[in-house]
């Protein structure tokens, strides 16, 4: 006797769209995808333990390589913890650059963000037209601190390097050219009706799905809640920026993917507005050489390109942190997508995949 | 230039001039002749995909900004005879679950219906290997015997990607098979033959193209999912199912699948410029020429439509071949048939 039957695909640990090594276990009905479950843990670090072995600032370097896309915001984000800790002054011009600079890292990661939907949707053209926009930025983060990717750029009480003299004309330019390039992309991908049948009313995050989920950053923002850290809880200098939070309605992937675009856009805004109110001065504040932390204990966070990254840092008054957890967005994120899978094509939920961008080096920490 | 436009039928010409004064018999010699035209044909196949892989890099290069191959030869011609030589160097790996005959058999059945296509295309003038009175039907009998291997490869690897790749060619055949046979046949009621030469010679005047632009449309989308090339890799689908059919093979056997994609695509190529853009007819050049020039031309076209959109969805692609594909082409249809019925009452 016939009859059908489930299957069971793993998708993962190795496969061209998974965005690193990340397991799903898909129970296909034809290509349905019935049920998805996640697996985490493949690239487990111990990125927290490493921490409590680790002076503060021997610590930052395991910043970068968690969310490896947006290093710049991870180093903010830990570096602000200490000195709240410490009560440090930073100087106004070094928040300004930390500012700069973690406003190109978020262009970058939504860049990349845009480039996978393209290629996971097999547009590979598109996939390289926004790397080559990536590449300028990375060029420009190159210029100041010497790094790409791992770029280990802020310090306790400040950043490592000033901001080299051919960099603000180099910057200028190209946030002159960006929109441009950004349109070109719009051109190439968004209103071909391919990628709007791949895109739109596909894998819906409801609002409330998403705060239950603990959702945040864009994947939030798409689903019509305006709940971004920069301003629900401003830190650093945001304060003096004048920007706006960009929310979209339908929670799909087409606008989960096209809040990139505006927050790119909020971005070069903030970008352009510290390099007019850039102030001179130092660069680093007054930290002891040895760094030691008074016991207690604080919760930090700031909005990285993939939602709100919390430092919970526990000190028991040595130059070690007696423990270090972060809140990654990530890994937060990457839990509402078996629900969103569920019912949709197994195309679609690479796209879906895609659209809420995980960077599994943050996942597995 | 005359020596030239005859080149190819001199050359027979002359085989068979030297064999009969080897009093070889008829029959024998015909034998040989079309031996030869098979090796002709085979060398052809080979310098196609060795030229095409090169220039669709170069293509995409292009395309992306980036240089594309540029190591090996004068601006990376030779970048495809390294590759070959190293599939050639690989480990023909069987899976110990796969089914084996059907997994070995499915590579070789993927490249003979793509070879036996060139069968009853005119190259030029007086250059059809077959000339076959069902030309244009045993061609498409052909084409389809393709999706049998591929779907022989999905099961044979028991692999479930592979699987899936393959269940996906058939619902892409069924979906675009029908589609693709009624916009040809428009073109067969004006010329009132299945014969390819004839369609060509009927093509003097005028191209079908200019007659026929929404059959050439239909036939262009249907051959693309035809040839299971962008947007419509489906049963590849590197995506989603890692290399869908492709999967479980290595080395050369894959390699014959690459090559009979590349091989497939100058053969639909060239079935398109005998339907729809005159075949062979052109000034000045030789007629061979015109005919590689046009092929060309439309497997760039092919190439720019791969990497320019993104892969359709497996229901929308289904949905477009049944509810858009063959109504519009039953449409053209009609129209040819109310058409050609004019021209008759008002030319008769």
């Amino acid at each position: 006797m016939p009859r059908t039957q489930e299957l069971h695909l793993n998708m993962g640990p190795q496969h061209p769209s998974t965005h690193g090594v990340y397991r799903c276990v898909l129970t296909l009905d034809g290509e349905t995808v019935t049920s998805a479950e996640n697996h985490i843990g493949y690239l487990h670090r111990g990125i927290e333990k490493i921490a409590e072995s680790k002076t503060y600032p021997q610590f930052l370097p395991y910043t970068d390589r968690m969310d490896y896309l947006c290093p710049m915001v991870y180093n903010q984000g830990y570096v602000e913890t200490i000195e709240i800790m410490m009560g440090v002054e930073v100087p106004v011009r070094a928040e300004y650059i930390r500012v700069i600079m973690a406003e190109l890292s978020r262009i970058t990661s939504h860049l990349v963000m845009v480039a996978t939907m393209a290629i996971d949707l097999s547009s590979s053209t598109g996939w390289m037209y926004c790397l080559r926009e990536r590449e300028k930025i990375l060029d420009l983060i190159e210029m100041v601190c010497g790094s790409r990717l791992t770029v280990s750029y802020m310090r306790i009480g400040g950043v490592s390097e000033d901001l080299p003299d051919e960099f603000i004309p180099g910057l200028r330019k190209f946030i002159g050219e960006l929109p441009a390039y950004l349109d070109e992309v719009h051109e190439l991908l968004t209103g071909n009706e391919i990628f709007q049948a791949r895109t739109k009313g596909i894998g819906i995050l409801p609002p409330d799905m998403a705060i239950a989920y603990g959702v945040t950053g864009p994947n939030l923002r798409a689903s019509g809640v305006a709940y971004d850290v920069r301003r629900a809880q401003p830190y650093s200098v945001y304060d003096h920026f004048n920007f706006e939070i960009p929310v979209r309605f339908n929670g799909d992937s087409l606008d989960r993917y096209l809040l990139r675009f505006d927050e790119i856009e909020q971005s070069l805004r903030i970008i352009e507005q510290a390099l007019d109110g850039l102030p001179e001065g130092e660069i680093k504040g007054k930290v002891p050489k040895l760094i030691k932390v008074q016991p207690g204990e604080v919760y930090h966070q700031v909005e990285s390109s993939k939602g709100a990254v919390g430092f919970f840092v526990v000190s028991d008054g040595s130059n070690k942190p007696y423990r270090l957890h972060i809140r990654g967005p990530s890994f937060v994120n990457i839990g509402v997508f078996p629900e969103l899978a569920r019912g949709w094509k197994i195309q679609d939920i690479i796209s879906i995949l895609a659209s809420i961008d995980p960077v599994l080096g943050e996942i597995d920490r | 230039m005359e020596l030239l436009e005859n080149l190819f039928t001199n050359i027979a010409g002359w085989t068979r001039t030297l064999l009969s004064g080897w009093s070889v018999s008829y029959s024998m010699i015909e034998l040989v002749i079309l031996f030869l035209g098979i090796i002709a044909i085979l060398g052809l196949i080979v310098l196609d995909a060795l030229i095409l892989v090169w220039l669709e890099r170069k293509v995409v290069g292009f395309m992306q900004e980036r240089p594309g191959p540029n190591r090996l030869g004068p601006a990376g011609f030779f970048q495809t005879i390294a590759d070959t030589l190293k599939l050639l160097g690989k480990e023909d790996v069987v899976p110990r679950a796969a089914d084996r005959w059907v997994f070995r058999l499915a590579a070789p059945m993927v490249f003979i219906p793509a070879i036996m296509l060139y069968a009853v295309i005119p190259f030029g003038k007086n250059m059809v290997p077959i000339n076959l009175e069902v030309g244009l039907f045993y061609c498409f009998s052909i084409a389809s015997l393709g999706t049998m291997s591929f779907l022989m490869a999905g099961w044979g690897s028991n692999n479930k990607y592979s699987l899936l790749g393959g269940m996906r060619t058939v619902a892409q055949m069924i979906s675009y098979e029908i589609p693709l046979l009624l916009s040809v046949l428009g073109v067969v009621m004006i010329v009132g033959s299945l014969n390819m030469s004839e369609i060509v010679a009927a093509q003097q005047k005028v191209w079908f193209v200019l007659i026929q632009p929404v059959a050439f449309l239909i036939y262009f989308v249907a051959a693309t999912a035809e040839l299971n090339r962008g947007p419509f890799d489906l049963p590849e689908g590197e995506q989603e199912l890692v290399a869908g059919v492709y999967t479980e093979f290595s080395g050369m056997r894959w390699a014959l699948f690459f090559l009979a994609e590349y091989t497939n695509m100058i053969a639909t190529a060239a079935i398109a410029v005998t339907l729809f853009f005159g075949g062979w007819h052109g000034p000045w050049l030789p007629s061979w020429m015109w005919f590689f020039l046009k092929v060309y031309v439309l497997v760039f076209m092919f190439m720019l439509v791969k990497w320019t959109f993104p892969r359709i969805r497996v229901d929308h692609l289904m949905h477009f071949g049944w509810k858009f594909l063959i109504p519009l082409s039953l449409a053209n249809l009609l129209l040819t048939g109310v058409g050609i019925q004019i021209y008759r009452v008002m030319g008769g």
